[in-house]
């Protein structure tokens, strides 16, 4: 079972009755799989904070919830996070959070423990499939025996990894009454003040908790070597150090201090193998046990097996050489027949400054397209359009675009559009509006017009929202028809006034997109001018003489078509007849 | 763990990777094996590189493979073969398939394709069975099935029945995907290794 899979097993078999998300690699299919249970409401929320709030909600009303989110994404929901860490709980709540050491698909490799500190909440930390199934029950348990918040932290390596675990059924938790203690979920400070003294009596309880638990496991080895660890890295470390004696921390805050050190003590060499932060080492070091960490484990990126063998010990095996160097990198690309092509070839063609936003356009600040210059966290790009025009004038404004795709543009993008309406600026937005969440693998979002569960919703519509929020230009543009694209970005961002340009096309790897036959060059016209390799298409190459389409590859989207001098790009005849 | 057996399968965003893993995890799993297996999901679909890990034995531990300790590289492209050629362990096989898809430096045309790949795989200390899988995939109805034409040549190399593997893939797919897969498979089983059987 998929780590993410026995996840959203474990919160079934606890008894959950609402689970809410925001889609983020590598936490996104926690909630797919949860929607397979019909016993749980589960939805897509628009962003992480609205996630947690909802999920806080039917915990309060009686219901077991879980929230899931990347760990950026818990940024955003930082604030329901920290304000619910006193008032606590009624039915358990439990956040789930993955980390992605190594930034597969994250712009940072913050560490979510850091965050149960700041929140004095408990935070577990499964190492493989059988731990994210066991560890979401008892997280659970520890929520309502401790009246808190939980947060179950995985990173890329346990999200997505395999392993094997017998399924258990799914207990009997009934929904509890609807919790009207008065004032417990009121933050007016001066009921907060009371809960502060009671979220810190509760980490006491907590820390004592901690010295017994059978989350955390003591092996003694058969060396007198010993190793602090958790999650994936102790995998690693069993596999490089079999005979060495483990502590493996399935609770990683709070730390069993008397316990850690009593264990240390026991062992002439303490290695402190965690994977980002040194987060176990500071706190022992603090506690007087010498321990070695980061001295031999790096900081920066995923753990292997064979660094934590680097690290620990001096029988690495020397690399392999191959005959092969420098080979060429193999980057991710748009898609050929992707629909954010267009729009970004036309603002290179102008020359525009583009604050872009995440989503798969963010792939337009590689070659060749290098026309992204910003993207900095989800909805940011808009913001940061308005502040480079307080920076640079009315004219800069007028040289420069914020792009943001459909689910990011409603997750946090919508804020940014109603500051500069308030605040008079005159910034182009363009929304990429393929009504649906591609990057994560076709989520559904407030614009796709259905819900997780594929039940119909209303499909919000970004026209009617902006100009509902007094925005007077906008303007809809199929995003394959580059002349009136130029057209309409010209006439709007000479504009001294805030418009908004929505290009929208299903993504080509949806299974509704339509895919035409192949294209081919014309061997006649082409005059190897190279105009066609400008748009980055994975289909299109050059054999060192002519231009070449693959014939698997392309879908017959037309773009380079509409773009070479030449008219050498053709359509060809389907076999057998029939419209091409 | 001396047992295990570490496969890793390196392919192009798009080229069932994931799904390859996941039928030879079900397979060690059918057997009655501890299996771990790693992916990256997100930028997979997007013409990356993908690198997926499978090992299965008596008890696994991590779910990934350590540099130069795997048994079989499944290349389901060549240059992709060659990028991870030193994962594999001296005297390891390399499958591969000798698709050539471009990545963007070489379509770009600011690096040429590398040269001979096989030939290079083949200057290394390792089993090199190489055959054109996206030819037999399309012969088996489908452009789409190279990685069960590959999962094919492994079942052939392992020397397990062909019905067994079978029935693994039936478990694994939509119904209405078995008959081409089957076929791609069995194009792939069908193969001889270059190597004698007994080696």
């Amino acid at each position: 079972m998929l780590g993410n899979e026995a996840i959203a097993r474990g919160a079934w078999e606890a008894g959950v009755r609402v689970a809410t998300a925001y889609p983020g690699t590598p936490s996104t299919e926690v909630t797919e799989y949860i929607a397979q249970y019909k016993e749980i409401d589960a939805e897509w929320s628009v962003n992480e904070k609205v996630a947690l709030e909802v999920a806080i909600g039917a915990s309060v009303a009686g219901a077991r919830a879980v929230c899931t989110m990347k760990h950026v994404g818990l940024n955003v929901a930082m604030d329901p996070l920290l304000s619910i860490s006193y008032p606590g709980v009624n039915a358990g709540l439990v956040v789930v959070v993955a980390d992605d050491p190594g930034q597969h698909s994250s712009q940072n490799e913050q560490d979510t423990r850091y965050f149960g500190m700041a929140g004095k909440l408990p935070v577990l930390e499964p190492s493989d499939s059988r731990e994210c199934r066991d560890f979401m029950i008892r997280a659970f348990e520890i929520s309502e025996e401790f009246d808190t918040p939980v947060i179950v932290r995985t990173t890329t390596r346990v999200a997505h990894a395999y392993g094997l675990l017998e399924p258990g059924g799914r207990m009997d938790v009934p929904l509890r009454e609807y919790d009207s203690r008065f004032g417990k979920y009121m933050v007016a400070p001066a009921f907060s003040r009371r809960r502060r003294v009671v979220a810190e009596e509760r980490l006491g309880k907590l820390r004592e908790f901690a010295e017994t638990t059978d989350l955390n496991i003591y092996e003694n080895g058969s060396s007198d070597t010993c190793i602090i660890t958790g999650s994936i890295a102790y995998q690693y470390c069993r596999e490089v150090m079999p005979n060495a004696g483990f502590c493996k921390l399935g609770l990683s805050y709070p730390l069993p201090e008397r316990k850690l050190k009593d264990f240390c003590g026991q062992h002439k060499k303490v290695f402190v193998v965690e994977e980002l932060e040194p987060i176990f080492e500071q706190h022992l070091k603090a506690l007087g046990v010498p321990v070695i960490g980061k001295a031999k484990v790096p900081v920066i990126g995923e753990l292997s097996t064979e660094i934590v063998r680097k690290g620990l010990t001096d029988t690495a095996p020397e690399p392999v050489s191959t005959p092969f160097e420098n080979l060429p990198v193999r980057p991710p690309v748009l898609c050929p027949g992707c629909h954010h092509r267009g729009p970004f070839y036309v603002m290179k063609k102008l020359k525009l400054k583009v604050a872009g936003d995440i989503g798969c356009y963010t792939l337009t600040a590689s070659p060749p397209l290098s026309i992204m210059d910003t993207a900095i966290c989800m909805g940011a790009g808009i913001g940061m359009a308005f502040g480079m025009q307080k920076a640079r004038g009315k004219d800069f404004a007028g040289k420069s675009i914020a792009v943001i795709g459909d689910s990011t543009f409603w997750h946090s993008g919508m804020t940014g559009l109603v500051d500069i309406v308030y605040n008079r600026g005159i910034t182009t937005v363009v929304i990429l509006d393929n009504s649906i969440t591609a990057m994560t693998g076709h989520q559904e979002n407030p614009s796709s017009g259905r819900t997780l569960n594929g039940e119909s919703a209303p499909a919000l519509s970004f026209a009617d929202f902006a100009k509902s929020i007094g925005i007077k230009h906008v303007r809809e543009v199929d995003a394959f028809n580059l002349k009136e694209l130029e057209t309409v970005m010209r006439e709007e961002l000479a504009r001294e006034e805030p418009s908004v340009i929505i290009t929208k096309r299903t993504c080509i790897l949806h299974p509704c997109a339509v895919r035409h036959f192949p294209l081919k060059v014309n061997p006649d016209l082409c005059k190897s001018c190279m105009k066609c390799l400008s748009i980055g298409c994975p289909a299109i190459s050059f054999d060192g003489d002519k231009v070449k389409i693959d014939q698997v590859l392309c879908v017959g989207c037309e773009l380079c078509a509409g773009i070479c001098p030449f008219h050498a790009i053709e359509k060809q005849p389907r076999p057998g007849g029939g419209p091409a | 763990m001396k047992d295990t057996t570490n496969i890793l399968i390196a392919a192009v965003g798009g080229q069932g990777a994931l799904l390859a893993s996941k039928i030879l995890g079900a397979f060690a799993t059918a057997r009655g094996d501890d299996v771990k297996m790693s992916e990256i999901h997100g930028m997979a679909q997007r013409g990356g590189s993908v690198v997926t890990h499978v090992r299965f034995g008596e008890k696994v531990f991590s779910p990934t493979i350590e540099q130069g300790s795997a048994d079989v590289l499944l290349a389901f492209e060549m240059l992709e073969a060659a990028r991870h050629a030193a994962m594999l362990k001296p005297g390891g096989t390399v499958i591969v398939n000798t698709q050539a898809i471009a990545p963007l430096p070489v379509l770009t045309n600011e690096m040429p394709y590398p040269a001979d790949i096989i030939g290079n795989l083949k200057k290394m200390n390792l089993r090199v069975w190489h055959t054109d899988a996206l030819d037999l995939a399309r012969r088996a109805g489908h452009v789409k099935t190279v990685n069960t034409v590959l999962i094919g040549m492994y079942a052939r190399m392992t020397g397990d029945p062909a019905e067994s593997w079978l029935k693994v893939l039936a478990e694994n797919l939509p119904p209405k995907l078995y008959k081409v897969n089957q076929a791609a498979f069995t194009a792939g089983y069908n193969l001889s290794p270059p190597w004698t059987e007994q080696e």
